[in-house]
């Protein structure tokens, strides 16, 4: 059993005559917070979906949690939380109904989830929209109530895919606030982003390009490595070689 | 089991919040049922007649009378040069002429034997019989009559009476030819089945289109909780439409319910199972909503136009009836027949509950099967 | 203009590069009247039947060579006795009997009358009421061929059949389903694919661009009526050749009437899809909404002359009754305009109304 929570070994992905995530090495520290940067297209959004069983892999192998994704699927998934780029709460449900059935869905015992409710709401200042339909209530709202969602049955690890795509950069700070809320309280953290000053907050990155990774570290080692001041430069040279050179 | 329940109830707080559904799917069977029981019949009233009498005499007066006299004709209009006739017909003025030829009368006074012509629109098919036979009757029965009364020259030369020939009809289990007490079973059938199978069909890849069947399916709930947790709310919703309607064709038609309601129920459910069961497997093979509907729409009219609601299925090619074996369509509504019209037990419906029952299983594990948590 | 045409070419490309839908579209309506063309028929053949023959002599073996030879019965069995009929009726397996009494052939000789029980299943009364009229033709002649000379007085009826002298099934089913079909795909097509639109919010974005809403809806449904038109060419080449429907009118006539009936179909379609918030409930309107209505009060299968005074009245508002008229008074009985003209304007005014009944609604939604 791996010490990481995840640990991914030459995973690949084809569709077709295309690769869309080419022989990943990489792991994932406990209550590590950790950041797949990439263009879009990049194959960011197909490794996390290798890794969460959503997609069966072409080749390599991968442990989440400790367990193999292809052979222990049921364990992985009772062990992560996942909040995907669309929105995916039900928009016909109020805030509490969502919460009820994704905290029944993971066998969340009803004691817990009336008072996981409560913390859920008063965290993210939605106390009194609990009889909301979802539908109702604004983006950024949403975007912290599916996160906290996806942590309802305090999952070990957490994937989350772009989650703080349109949202205004208030919220998105709110955002990465609970994040860091969560990583401190030992989850570990693997989220994908196309915004720089996001992979900051990260402990450690790796930028994709075609599919596979092209650098990876804290955000500090990256930039020294290839020797520039941001990591909007890093990404640039990477993604279009011989252009910002 | 609990995550089944949590599941469920998602399910039935989405439909429930969703007002317009809720009003399509109740007021549509009800107010269709009412409507449309009056409808599905080849039982002719008052065909439009046209009479073109050549003869003139009492004798073929005699005939009109009696074709007017009863329920299924209507002169619309006497007398017609043969262009007339012919545009009548095709303008749809008429659907049945009469021709009575001169000599009608004397034919028979002289040879106890006269022709008629009848000129009908075969435009409709199996009315077209229905009105035929309707004719016949009507004129073997004048002959009948004038066969005791009309003077022949051969009577008065003393033939003997043939023996009459006394042919009692009889129909059985619908002594009252009321169609409706046969057709809104159907109609009840057919409503429950289209509203069914539309809602499971569009279900789960309606999740799918909106992002939400992503998030399900990172959750370690199983294959047959999902399929389960989908089953049970549309399978309630259709038996409280097929009881709604039950009902409604007790008060409102008076369908008789001879047998036994256990079994009708019992028929209920299992096909039920099937039908939604297909609903859902329709949902897990399409990829959008437009597609399901298209291959529902599909099913159902094979369901509906194969099943032998309104028309019989043993009239239809040696190839269809054996599809129409597989039809469940067809076995609940020979159930419903056979139990509420005829006062069927279970020696009689047992075995195609049977078959729903081996059906719905099958089905259901079909789409067990075919349902993928993961893409390959 | 231009930017109308733009947008009907990404329409255009939207629906040619959606493959899986495009062949299902295209390809269902033919399938749909091969199959039911072939499979439905309202005529009733092969009734199963039992003679119940207590003391069989020369007439009644004759009346038992007539069934067994007819067409449209089975005779399953000749029982002397009526003691198992009851559980056959009740099981379905026969549908009439015939009892006969004893000395049949001495009644006749003798003059006597002649007691004869011609028990139906009516359990169905429309196939009741033809399987009684079939047998009671086939007894009544036998008896007239059968008594000695001497005969009673007759009237017989020569009948004549116009337009569809075998009465073939097909001739007039297809006709039915090529309504039927047309209808439901249209209506369910343009009212899906607005909804859509509704649903993910790309409706939005077109209505705040300059193009006009009604010309946004025209561009959605341009595409569609050509592939409707393909499928409608399709659907009648099958009915000419594989089920020989007559095509007694004029060819020009029937495919102008076809495209006016698209449009009609695609207009209720656009109605549909503007009081429907989301896919789902546009389906149920176009499906479970149109489906029986359009079956039952078309004269597709039951006639429209047995409907009561007040349902014939209700019947008025469905389109497909007045194309049906059409296309059987074009294919069968080759019927012109002269003849057709009332419905056709009826179609140009229904569809005429299901447009103007759209836009506005449209309009409102912007306003």
């Amino acid at each position: 059993m791996s010490e990481h929570a995840i640990d991914s070994r030459e995973l690949t992905r084809r569709f077709g005559d295309f690769t869309a995530v080419n022989a990943i090495t990489f792991h994932v520290e406990q209550g590590e917070v950790f950041g797949f940067l990439g263009a879009n297209g990049a194959g960011k959004t197909t490794a996390m979906r290798m890794l969460i069983g959503l997609l069966v892999p072409t080749s390599g192998s991968a442990t989440v949690a400790g367990f193999d994704i292809s052979s222990q699927a049921e364990q992985v998934r009772r062990r992560i939380g996942y909040m995907s780029q669309r929105f995916s709460l039900y928009e016909d449900l109020t805030v509490q109904e969502n919460i009820t059935l994704y905290g029944g869905i993971y066998g969340v015992s009803n004691r817990d989830i009336v008072t996981r409710t409560g913390e859920i709401l008063t965290r993210i200042g939605l106390q009194d929209a609990g009889k909301e339909l979802v539908r109702e209530i604004p983006l950024g709202w949403k975007q912290q109530l599916a996160f906290c969602v996806a942590l309802l049955h305090r999952p070990g690890i957490v994937f989350l895919d772009e989650p703080t795509g349109g949202v205004d950069p208030i919220t998105r700070r709110r955002f990465w606030e609970l994040i860091y809320e969560a990583a401190a309280e030992g989850t570990s953290v693997l989220v994908t982003t196309h915004y720089l000053d996001e992979a900051e907050y990260c402990n450690r990155i790796s930028i994709m390009v075609d599919g596979a990774i092209a650098a990876m570290g804290t955000p500090a080692e990256v930039r020294s490595r290839h020797g520039a001041a941001t990591l909007d430069e890093v990404f640039l040279r990477l993604t279009r070689p011989g252009a910002a050179a | 089991m609990r995550t089944v329940w949590f599941l469920v109830r998602k399910e039935f707080l989405q439909i429930l919040r969703d007002h317009t559904t809720m009003v399509q799917i109740f007021m549509i069977p009800v107010v269709q049922l009412l409507v449309l029981a009056n409808a599905a019949t080849f039982d002719l009233k008052r065909t439009r007649l046209l009479v073109v009498d050549e003869d003139r005499t009492t004798v073929s007066a005699g005939l009109v009378q009696r074709l007017e006299g009863g329920r299924q004709f209507r002169v619309v209009r006497e007398d017609a040069s043969a262009n007339e006739v012919e545009k009548a017909l095709l303008e749809r003025e008429v659907t049945a002429v009469i021709h009575i030829p001169r000599r009608f009368e004397e034919d028979l006074v002289q040879h106890r034997h006269a022709t008629v012509q009848l000129v009908l629109n075969a435009e409709e098919g199996a009315a077209t019989g229905i009105v035929q036979s309707n004719a016949n009757a009507i004129l073997a029965a004048y002959a009948a009559e004038l066969n005791l009364t009309l003077p022949t020259v051969r009577n008065a030369s003393g033939v003997t009476h043939p023996a009459p020939l006394d042919l009692r009809t009889q129909r059985r289990f619908n002594p009252t030819r009321n169609y409706k007490h046969y057709m809104v079973p159907a109609l009840m059938v057919a409503l429950t089945t289209i509203i069914g199978l539309l809602l499971t069909a569009q279900n789960i890849t309606r999740e799918y289109e909106i992002g939400t069947l992503e998030q399900l399916n990172v959750t370690p709930m199983t294959k047959i909780q999902f399929i389960a947790a989908k089953l049970i709310p549309f399978w309630i919703i259709s038996l409280v439409i097929f009881t709604i309607g039950l009902v409604i064709g007790r008060l409102v038609f008076g369908i008789p319910m001879r047998g036994s309601l256990v079994l009708v129920y019992l028929a209920a459910i299992v096909y039920l199972i099937v039908v939604l069961g297909l609903g859902l497997w329709i949902s897990t093979i399409t990829r959008t909503q437009q597609q399901a509907m298209f291959v529902a729409f599909f099913v159902i009219l094979i369901f509906l136009l194969m099943g032998g609601l309104f028309t019989p299925v043993e009239s239809m090619p040696d190839w269809a009836q054996l599809v129409a074996q597989a039809n469940p369509v067809k076995h609940f509504v020979f159930v419903m027949r056979a139990v509420l019209v005829k006062g069927a037990g279970l020696d009689t419906v047992g075995r195609p509950i049977l078959g729903l029952a081996i059906g719905g299983f099958a089905i259901l594990t079909l789409a067990v099967h075919r349902y993928r948590k993961t893409t390959a | 203009m231009k930017a109308f045409l733009g947008f009907v070419r990404k329409e255009t490309l939207h629906l040619l590069r959606d493959r899986q839908t495009l062949a299902i579209l295209l390809l269902l309506p033919p399938l749909q009247v091969l199959i039911f063309g072939f499979a439905v028929r309202t005529d009733v053949r092969k009734i199963p039947i039992v003679l119940v023959d207590p003391a069989p002599d020369v007439a009644t073996l004759e009346l038992r060579d007539r069934l067994a030879a007819s067409e449209r019965f089975r005779l399953l069995a000749v029982a002397p006795s009526t003691q198992v009929l009851d559980a056959q009726f009740r099981s379905g397996s026969i549908r009439q009997a015939l009892v006969l009494p004893r000395d049949v052939e001495r009644r006749l000789g003798r003059g006597d009358s002649l007691p004869i029980q011609l028990l139906t299943d009516g359990s169905d009364p429309n196939t009741g009421g033809i399987m009684q009229g079939y047998a009671t033709a086939v007894v009544q002649r036998w008896y007239t061929d059968a008594v000695p000379s001497g005969n009673g007085l007759r009237i017989d009826a020569s009948s004549r059949l116009r337009y569809n002298p075998t009465l073939e099934s097909s001739h007039l089913f297809v006709p039915g389903l090529v309504a039927f079909v047309l209808t439901i795909m249209s209506a369910m097509m343009t009212a899906i694919s607005i909804t859509r639109e509704k649903e993910t919010g790309t409706m939005e974005m077109l209505l705040v661009s300059p193009i006009r809403p009604s010309a946004i809806v025209a561009g959605k449904v341009t595409p569609y009526v050509v592939l409707a038109f393909v499928s409608v060419l399709l659907v009648l080449i099958a009915a000419r050749t594989v089920f020989q429907v007559p095509q007694r009118g004029s060819l020009a006539l029937l495919l102008g009437e076809c495209g006016l009936y698209i449009l009609t179909a695609l207009a209720l379609g656009i109605v549909i899809s503007t009081q429907a918030p989301t896919q789902r409930t546009a389906m149920i309107f176009a499906l479970a909404g149109l489906m029986m209505p359009t079956m039952l009060l078309s004269g597709f299968i039951f006639p429209l002359d047995s409907l009561p005074v007040w349902l014939r009245a209700i019947s008025n508002v469905v389109p497909a009754r007045w194309f049906l008229l059409i296309v059987r008074g074009i294919m069968i009985k080759g019927a012109g305009l002269a003849t057709l003209w009332q419905e056709t304007l009826i179609l140009v005014g229904m569809t005429a109304f299901f447009l103007i009944v759209g836009s506005r609604k449209l309009a409102i939604r912007l306003g």
